[in-house]
């Protein structure tokens, strides 16, 4: 069971950022703590179908987290869930057609036999 | 008539904000994203583990979790995390917060073993390490944005 709420979680986090980081781009950009700009960031937030989307995706991946976290540790279960790393690196290559670099891949891979580690 | 600028002006910009102060807003804004994930973590782990075993697909069966000052307070933290990452991807690639959050696996791990007293095997210390070292890899993308020059042209 742990591992299927892993991959969820990792499944749903890379969704999730996919779509907040091309939500985000397209506001403007935030350039202070101020509370008035975080405001302005949150409004613009509420308006932008890509974010909500993408947070979306985050509540999931979040109720996951808390049933992983009621039957694991939290140190398997917060390193497990970079097995999104892998799952972006598979999604930008085939999905998002980009040049996926040699290192990127390298460290999808060394991700994803730390992960297998966890388990021990 | 030719115009020329003394200096270069920034056309793009409302306000004139230096570079230092640039890189010092994203500096913070990195630091907050860190410690907020580490700490929210770690309190929704300490509330987790208080409140007992859930495993639904219905959200109805979660409400108890939240009924826990620890899950209330990791959640909070971490929506403080959620706006600071939002706000640090509005200003720097996905390539650089990649690492960021690369840093937070160890950093958790250490944590779970220190504050939650959690029992870590070596092995799984050696996944966390082998994890941290992966994720940094894949964070590691070239600096320069440009597309390399065409086969013929070389």
């Amino acid at each position: 069971m742990k591992w299927i709420l892993v991959l969820i979680i990792a499944t749903c986090n890379t969704l999730g950022d996919v779509l907040n980081t091309a939500g985000m781009k397209r506001q403007s950009e935030v350039d202070r703590l101020a509370p008035r700009t975080l405001l302005q960031m949150v409004l613009q937030i509420a308006r932008n179908p890509l974010v909500l989307a993408g947070l979306g995706a985050l509540a999931v991946s979040f109720f996951a987290l808390l049933s992983l976290l009621s039957i694991t540790t939290v140190s398997f279960a917060v390193p497990a869930t970079a097995v999104s790393y892998l799952l972006e690196t598979l999604l930008a290559k085939t999905v998002l057609k980009e040049e996926v670099t040699w290192h990127r891949w390298a460290g999808a891979a060394l991700v994803s036999f730390g992960v297998a580690l966890l388990e021990w | 008539m030719r115009m020329t600028a003394e200096y270069p002006t920034e056309a793009n910009t409302d306000v004139e904000v230096p570079k230092s102060l640039e890189v010092h807003t994203t500096r913070v804004f990195t630091v907050v994203v860190i410690i907020t994930n580490v700490i929210g973590n770690i309190s929704l782990g300490r509330g987790m583990h208080a409140v007992g075993k859930i495993v639904s697909a219905s959200p109805l069966d979660y409400v108890r979790a939240f009924a826990n000052p620890w899950t209330i307070a990791g959640v909070c933290v971490l929506v403080v995390w959620m706006l600071t990452d939002l706000a640090l991807l509005s200003r720097a690639d996905l390539s650089f917060v990649m690492p960021v959050t690369a840093s937070t696996y160890v950093l958790i791990a250490l944590a779970g073993r220190l504050l939650l007293h959690e029992q870590i095997s070596w092995v799984r210390w050696t996944g966390v390490v082998v994890i941290t070292l992966g994720a940094a890899l894949v964070g590691k993308t070239p600096v320069r944005t440009t597309k390399p020059q065409p086969e013929h042209l070389r």
